[in-house]
């Protein structure tokens, strides 16, 4: 074991993968030479070459497309987007061309997309989006979510090894932020399997990414209130974890839904609604979202804390939840 | 001002045998567009009978681009060729039992009923499904190309859009792309001159499509769409040129769109004189005269080619109509892929 960041975590898996698997290669806007704009692939083109390690010109579409090609050819790539937001440049060709083609031609597209997400850093509308649930409503897409190191390596390597297009959510607030124990051997974290990240007793919370975090200091608030926070981490929306939500959802009664991104839609509503489907007989209470609000990502930082969950807000929301 | 060069017509015979051709091969193509003009027209039929659900169409005046493309193509290439393309599937080997099956939702189409029309192709033969929106494959053909430099395999993609579709991103980005990293792709152009309703002159100021291809660093031909010979020739030399390595050619190919955009679009914004003019220069009747002039195909191996591709579509179209319609109870599988389906022969 080596206590690694969350980025280092990242690279070491893709590393590993592409160490290990000559069909793994990197293609994105300046992760040769330069590394990629946060330097998760830093001194990856001198290891294994231009030719692994692709400097694509500033066209998303062309970056994912090729992907899926290389892909139907054999080949396990990996697309770096600069940042999450900017994969709305791909959007169309990854829910038109990429998430149907093995269902409508039996054609398996083995794509991994790395995706820079989230806020907390003041990088504005066009840098700190967290466009999961809007990738886990189109069928056939899959949406990879880590919150700690260990998950983001074993995730990631999953994500590669997967025979689908995996759309892999790293969220750049976590990048140095979080340390934590990784393995140095191969290893993967299935997707679709969440990770009880606490246990407890009186509430669940279900959150993912950098949420997951927030969640944990706002759990530790409580303890002194004398409630028991149960926290799940999704660790992956699509395919998510149903029956360890529903399970904690029975074990509690109660549940709040946490989520970064805005609250409209977002991937909460889903979790909630199935809940009140499924597990409606065994709740004390109704199931409550803490999500951001339905605005852009504003850019000055008292904005930009109070669109983004914060720890205050999630421990004013499990006490309702307590008292009710 | 027109930069890219404009191909010549191929005229005798002994040019088309320093193309690569012989007798057999100029019969084997005449098969192959007498094949794909019968499946289109059989499809018409099925579509009329009301066995065809949405829409039906055809590439008709498309058969020599077509057919002449996937002819110069090498069984390890590959290619991404669209709704009017029907003879690139003919001369890849796809069975027309299968066709028809696809154009009637049955389970046996190549999507078994999940998509439609000419939304199919078979991985195996080296063809990736179209979709919809277009130029939307032009990546993918890039991304195939990709692999086989990255792989260091002297094998070529062949990505197909037409003139209306040029105005869209994703051309641009995947010829920016092939352009920067001179990849094993040639990108053709089939010019219809009617993207739907709209004539060429509201899709692009330029004199040919073709003529952007130096902007990309690469070659740009005009060829004449209902010349399959002149077609022929000029995908071989641009694809033996990307196979030793000298990057990609855009070849536009100026065709012929004899009948509306689909089945249910009359076409009458068409002037009059240019359905006329391109019934004179329909492709499959050029390639026949030229044959009996050229290369003496008698009336006895025409009537036998005929005979043979009616028999074919005959039993293409008995076999499809037994094929079942889809289990309704398998509608929800096949949305992920599992790791057995990795099992083709391009992952191995």
């Amino acid at each position: 074991m080596a206590e690694l960041t969350y980025l280092q975590a990242i690279s070491d898996g893709l590393r590993t993968e592409m160490r290990r698997d000559k069909r793994v290669f990197v293609i994105g806007e300046d992760v040769g030479v330069y590394g990629g704009a946060f330097k998760v692939t830093l001194g990856f083109q001198e290891e294994f070459g231009h030719w692994r390690v692709l400097d694509a010109p500033l066209a998303e579409t062309a970056i994912v497309g090729a992907c899926t090609g290389a892909a139907i050819m054999g080949m396990r790539p990996v697309a770096e987007m600069q940042f999450a937001d900017f994969i709305s440049c791909a959007w169309d060709h990854l829910v038109t061309v990429a998430a149907k083609q093995r269902y409508r031609a039996g054609t398996p597209v083995p794509i991994t997309v790395r995706l820079p997400s989230g806020g907390g850093f003041s990088g504005g509308p066009f840098h700190s989006q967290n466009p999961e649930s809007s990738f886990a409503h189109i069928p056939g897409l899959k949406c990879v979510c880590p919150a700690t190191p260990e998950d983001a390596k074993g995730l990631l390597i999953s994500a590669i090894e997967d025979p689908n297009p995996v759309l892999y959510f790293e969220h750049k607030h976590l990048y140095r932020r979080i340390k934590g124990e990784v393995p140095e051997e191969r290893y993967t974290i299935p997707l679709g399997k969440a990770r009880t990240h606490r246990e407890g007793d009186d509430i669940s919370l279900i959150t993912w990414g950098a949420m997951v975090h927030t969640a944990d200091e706002a759990a530790q608030q409580l303890d002194s209130d004398g409630v028991s926070v149960e926290i799940i981490d999704l660790r992956t929306v699509m395919p998510w974890d149903k029956a360890a939500v529903l399970e904690s959802a029975r074990k509690t009664s109660k549940v709040l839904v946490l989520h970064e991104d805005t609250r409209t839609g977002g991937f909460g509503a889903e979790i909630a609604a199935t809940i009140a489907e499924e597990a409606f007989e065994d709740l004390d209470g109704p199931v409550k979202r803490i999500a951001a609000p339905d605005t852009p990502v504003p850019f000055s930082p008292p904005l930009e804390k109070a669109f983004i969950p914060q720890v205050d807000g999630v421990v004013a929301g499990l006490r309702d939840l307590a008292e009710y | 001002m027109a930069i890219a060069r404009e191909a010549e017509p191929v005229g005798s015979f002994s040019e088309v045998r320093e193309a690569g051709l012989d007798r057999e091969d100029l019969l084997g193509i005449y098969r192959s567009m007498v094949m794909t003009r019968g499946i289109e027209e059989r499809g018409h039929i099925l579509y009329r009978q009301g066995k065809i659900p949405g829409s039906f169409y055809t590439g008709r005046g498309n058969e020599a681009a077509s057919v002449g493309i996937a002819t110069a193509m090498g069984s390890e290439d590959v290619g991404t060729p669209l709704h009017r393309d029907m003879g690139v599937h003919v001369v890849r080997g796809v069975e027309p039992w299968r066709i028809f099956a696809q154009y009637m939702g049955r389970a046996d189409g190549p999507t078994r009923g999940r998509d439609g029309n000419v939304h199919m192709a078979d991985v195996n033969l080296g063809l990736i499904a179209m979709v919809s929106h277009l130029p939307a494959m032009l990546p993918v053909a890039v991304g195939c190309a990709l692999a086989f430099r990255i792989r260091d395999e002297r094998r070529v993609s062949v990505g197909w859009f037409g003139e209306g579709a040029s105005a869209r991103g994703d051309c641009h980005e995947a010829m920016t792309l092939a352009g920067v990293r001179k990849l094993p792709v040639v990108f053709v152009c089939d010019n219809n001159q009617w993207a739907y309703s709209t004539p060429t002159h509201l899709e692009f100021a330029t004199d040919h499509v073709a003529d952007r291809a130096e902007a990309y660093g690469f070659e740009g031909i005009v060829v004449d769409g209902t010349d399959v010979l002149a077609v022929y020739r000029e995908a071989k030399r641009a694809i033996e040129k990307a196979r030793e390595g000298r990057g990609p050619t855009l070849i536009e190919s100026v065709t012929l769109r004899m009948e509306g955009h689909a089945v249910h679009d009359d076409a009458f914004y068409v002037p009059k004189e240019m359905m006329e003019r391109w019934a004179e220069s329909d492709p499959l009747e050029r390639f026949r005269t030229w044959l009996r002039v050229n290369a003496e195909m008698t009336d006895s191996e025409e009537d036998e080619i005929s005979a043979e591709v009616k028999r074919a579509l005959n039993e293409a179209l008995r076999r499809a109509e037994e094929s079942p319609l889809p289990d309704v109870s398998t509608l929800t599988e096949g949305v992920y892929a599992s790791a057995e389906d990795l099992d083709t022969p391009h992952h191995k």
